[in-house]
């Protein structure tokens, strides 16, 4: 196993994106406190596609998908080396507001995190946020909508949206999410805590979203991967210097990276030698 | 793409400046809170630091063996103390846990392990929390009524009782959290070996939740100890020793608030001793609640 | 019972024995007493309603209501009414509870949404607790010592200045109700500020990364998401907050004055019900302690009631985070 920091620089950058990126992330280090938690890894995040990272727990990929619109400031002890730019502007820049990055870059988390209050509430929350002065009804509706939830709720807007069920408060989540119209959504394992016929739900509504949005999506599950992203990240973790470190080993066209790895880890992992 | 591409790209979709505004109005606003939020916790504290300033700089300056063991001076004398009172605060406060104690563990055991949901169990966990709502001079009145007007003197025995009807639902509650975080599966441990309900409670609950429910009992003796309200028409005061528990009885707190407005500074130097002394009381029974409560393993 | 089946296994082995007879009743008595110790509490509050009611039942036949309405307490010619009180009481409790709770509030804030590192935040509850810790009796000899001194230019610079507006129409005199109200919202702090942090600590991590993820700023997420969120709790803070307040007795009977009038001014003398209470009672006799006796139990009425709503919210908002509804 060839697993030196100069091998995974030269596996991303032989992944040449043929779309325009949107966010490219060349990240040289990451360190919760003093452990170095991810290393070298470029990830470019395509417009109009579905990026999927995938690999083994501990690889990090959560943790490089959070620095993509700095959720992790709230961890006192993160730090962040190397630079992300969307549309050109360095996220990690000195001048930049992180709250400002989040409202173009949004999320949706592991665990379904509808706010205590109605569902109407929960939707229209990003739209009242922004101080958006046309017609809010609208706008929730049509989030509703596209996020294939709008027949199960219409009738009981001002319902609890923690009365939903765990599905139905994710595809809430991603609504919440969408309303606003974010220009990038960022995916967290969205589907493990739900059940196949949710997930299954939810796959499909990503589907449907990439036409809108660029997407980004950590799954540990690589069948997910394999059915909705378009191009796949796999992370794996270096355990040589004593700690775990997780680092990009092979990015490529989803079907590339599972059929034809050009990397012996990746073909042991699609080959579900390890998890 | 090259970065003069992607800075390009980025003109081309009118994005807005992701930068940090410090002078726009979200910006201000957030300012301005977090100063007051600020004050706020400053303006707090304040209270805090005054009282503990006058109890050690006013109160310090009088507290001498005299102070801790003489009887309480008649109005112009100079010189005296508050031995009595020290000794009075400690009888009742002593008589309010010895009825307190064991009936509010024993009342806890019910409520947390014997019988959790049963409607007696609902009922006076509900009226055990009303009574920590209630007015602790009502506590006095209760016993003025009940032991008072029986006994037909002030006396130790009912500043004592209304100090236990205090602390009697603190015991409880208290100790019936302590008994509740005691793991099932040590429960189910002696269940198992085939120990009765009882010997379950006195072997393993009772250990385990230990910690907790001193903690609960030095709480709420600390709680009784700094009362006056209840003692005030129950033991009423004494100027005297206590000799037996059937007769008027000094405290530390009626003393203080009978010195607070008396016209002679003696008195009131005396007051402020008295208070850095009741304050040195409670202190000590909350930082023994805080040792026990130490979390073990 | 020969065919008792657990007899041969006691043979079999030495060790395993049945509980002896004494073992069996020991548990029977042991569970019967702490039945009894879980009685005793309803018995206790029953006998208290009891005890007190009884000794009020002879005012209570004579003045009936009108001693609700009345706003004399004249002993000598035997004429008792608490409208004063009950105005003293439920004013000064109103005054402590919106500086009590807006304080508290913006200290569980400060202490729960990250203003302060972790340790001097412990630090910082210390301190709340210890504010708690303080006896009420202590803080009515600080009172009347130091903050009266302290209040009384500025009260009468207003008084002088604002006479006209109702609030500031007397001078402060000593004792009043500014000072007692001041008093009673340090200590109502520490409740309504350790109910109120509970509160947030309730809420999940996850929602403040939704809040977050929204691109809240910091303000906006506790404005606009953890405030709502923990609204049930704060209010039951407020409420029990203000239970206490209605009870608190000797820092109001050192402060208030202990004057039998009703008036807005906030440096006017005033009385209410625990302090009358507390200042007749001693002296009193006949008549008089039934009439005590009688306030006694409008007292206990005002604060059943205020508490057993504190409790209700207390017990919704746990509901509501167990995630039924």
């Amino acid at each position: 196993m060839n697993a030196t920091p100069e091998a995974a620089l030269d596996t991303a950058a032989q992944f040449s994106p043929q779309g325009e990126v949107v966010m490219d992330c060349k990240l040289d280090k990451i360190f919760y406190g003093d452990f170095l938690a991810v290393r070298s890894s470029d990830v470019p995040i395509e417009k109009g596609k579905i990026t999927g990272f995938i690999g083994p727990s501990g690889c990090g990929k959560s943790t490089v998908l959070r620095s993509l619109n700095r959720m992790n400031d709230l961890i006192d002890i993160f730090r962040f080396e190397g630079k992300v730019t969307y549309k050109g502007q360095d996220i990690y820049g000195k001048k930049i507001d992180p709250v400002v990055v989040r409202r173009y870059i949004g999320m949706v988390f592991q665990q379904p995190n509808p706010f205590s209050m109605s569902i109407f509430d929960n939707v229209a929350f990003g739209l009242r946020l922004n101080r958006f002065k046309g017609n809010i009804e609208e706008k929730v509706e049509k989030a509703l909508q596209r996020a294939a939830l709008w027949n199960e709720v219409k009738d009981k807007l001002k319902n609890s949206g923690l009365s939903l069920s765990g599905g139905q408060q994710q595809r809430l989540c991603i609504a919440r999410a969408i309303a606003t119209e974010p220009d990038v959504l960022l995916m967290d394992e969205p589907c493990s805590a739900l059940d196949p016929i949710a997930t299954r739900q939810i796959e499909e509504l990503m589907l449907e979203l990439k036409e809108r949005y660029t997407l980004a999506l950590v799954t540990h599950n690589m069948q997910q991967a394999m059915r909705v992203a378009d191009t796949t990240a796999f992370f794996g973790v270096d355990i040589s210097a004593g700690g775990r470190t997780g680092y990009l080993v092979e990015m490529g066209n989803t079907k590339e990276v599972f059929e034809n790895p050009q990397e012996e880890l990746t073909r042991q992992y699609v080959a579900g030698e390890f998890s | 793409m090259s970065n003069a591409e992607l800075t390009a790209a980025a003109q081309e979709s009118e994005l807005p400046s992701l930068n940090r505004q410090i002078l726009e109005r979200r910006a201000l606003k957030s300012g301005l809170l977090t100063t007051l939020t600020w004050i706020a916790a400053i303006l707090a504290s304040i209270p805090l630091f005054s009282v503990i300033y006058m109890l050690v700089v006013q109160g310090g300056a009088r507290v001498d063996l005299e102070a801790l063991t003489a009887l309480p001076p008649a109005g112009f004398e100079m010189g005296g103390g508050f031995g009595n009172a020290i000794v009075g605060t400690l009888v009742m406060v002593g008589i309010a846990a010895i009825v307190s104690v064991p009936l509010g563990i024993l009342a806890a055991i019910y409520l947390a392990i014997l019988d959790p949901s049963s409607k007696i169990a609902s009922l006076s966990r509900f009226l055990a929390k009303v009574l920590t709502g209630m007015p602790s001079i009502l506590a006095g009145v209760f016993a003025y009524a009940a032991v008072v007007l029986l006994m037909g003197t002030y006396s130790a025995w009912a500043g004592g009782i209304a100090l236990a009807v205090l602390m009697l639902p603190t015991v409880v509650l208290t100790a019936e959290e302590a008994l509740k975080m005691v793991p099932q599966r040590m429960k189910d441990a002696a269940f198992g070996m085939g120990c009765t309900r009882s010997q379950v409670i006195w072997k393993v609950v009772l250990p385990t939740g230990l910690p907790g429910v001193v903690t609960g009992v030095m709480l709420a003796v600390a709680g009784a100890a700094g009362e006056s309200a209840p003692l005030l028409f129950t033991a009423l005061f004494s100027n005297y020793y206590i000799s037996e528990l059937a007769e008027p009885t000094a405290s530390l707190s009626i003393l203080i608030y009978n010195f607070s407005g008396m016209p002679f500074d003696n008195q009131i130097e005396l007051a402020w001793a008295a208070s850095l002394v009741l304050v040195l009381i409670v202190l000590v029974f909350n930082i023994l609640a805080r040792l026990f409560g130490q979390p073990k393993v | 019972m020969a065919s008792d089946p657990f007899q041969s296994a006691d043979t079999a082995n030495a060790v395993s024995g049945p509980p002896s007879a004494s073992d069996y009743a020991g548990d029977a008595l042991f569970r019967f007493i702490a039945y009894a110790c879980a009685l005793l509490i309803v018995v206790l509050v029953a006998y208290i309603l009891w005890k007190i009611g009884g000794q009020a039942l002879p005012a209570m036949q004579e003045f009936g209501p009108s001693f609700i309405t009345g706003t004399t307490w004249d002993v000598s010619k035997g004429d008792y009414g608490v409208l004063p009180e009950i105005w003293g009481t439920l004013y000064s409790s109103l005054l402590a509870l919106l500086l009590g709770g807006i304080f508290g509030v913006a200290i569980a804030i400060f202490l729960t949404q990250g203003f302060i590192h972790a340790r001097l935040a412990a630090v910082f509850r210390t301190i709340v607790e210890l504010l708690a810790a303080i006896p009420s009796v202590v803080y009515g000899l600080w009172g009347i010592y130091v903050l009266i001194p302290l209040l009384r230019p500025t009260a009468d610079w207003l008084h002088e200045t604002l006479g006209w507006f109702p609030l500031f129409s007397s001078s402060l005199n000593g004792p009043g109700m500014a000072p007692a109200a001041l008093v009673l919202a340090i200590m109502i702090l520490p409740t309504v500020a350790a109910i109120s942090v509970d509160a947030f600590r309730r809420i999940p991590y996850k929602v403040k990364e939704a809040a977050y993820g929204m691109g809240t700023t910091r303000w906006e997420a506790i404005l606009k998401v953890m405030l709502p969120t923990a609204s049930s709790g704060i209010l039951a803070a407020l409420v029990l907050g203000f239970g206490r307040a209605l009870g608190e007795t000797m820092a109001l009977a050192m402060l208030i004055g202990n004057s039998n009038q009703i008036s807005v001014s906030l440096f006017a003398p005033a009385n209410t019900l625990a302090s009358l209470l507390a200042s007749n009672f001693p002296e009193a006799s006949g008549i008089e302690v039934e009439a005590l006796m009688y306030a006694a139990m409008v007292l206990l009425a005002i604060t059943f009631v205020v508490n057993v709503l504190g409790l209700m919210i207390q017990q919704m908002t746990m509901r509501k985070f167990e995630g039924k509804k």
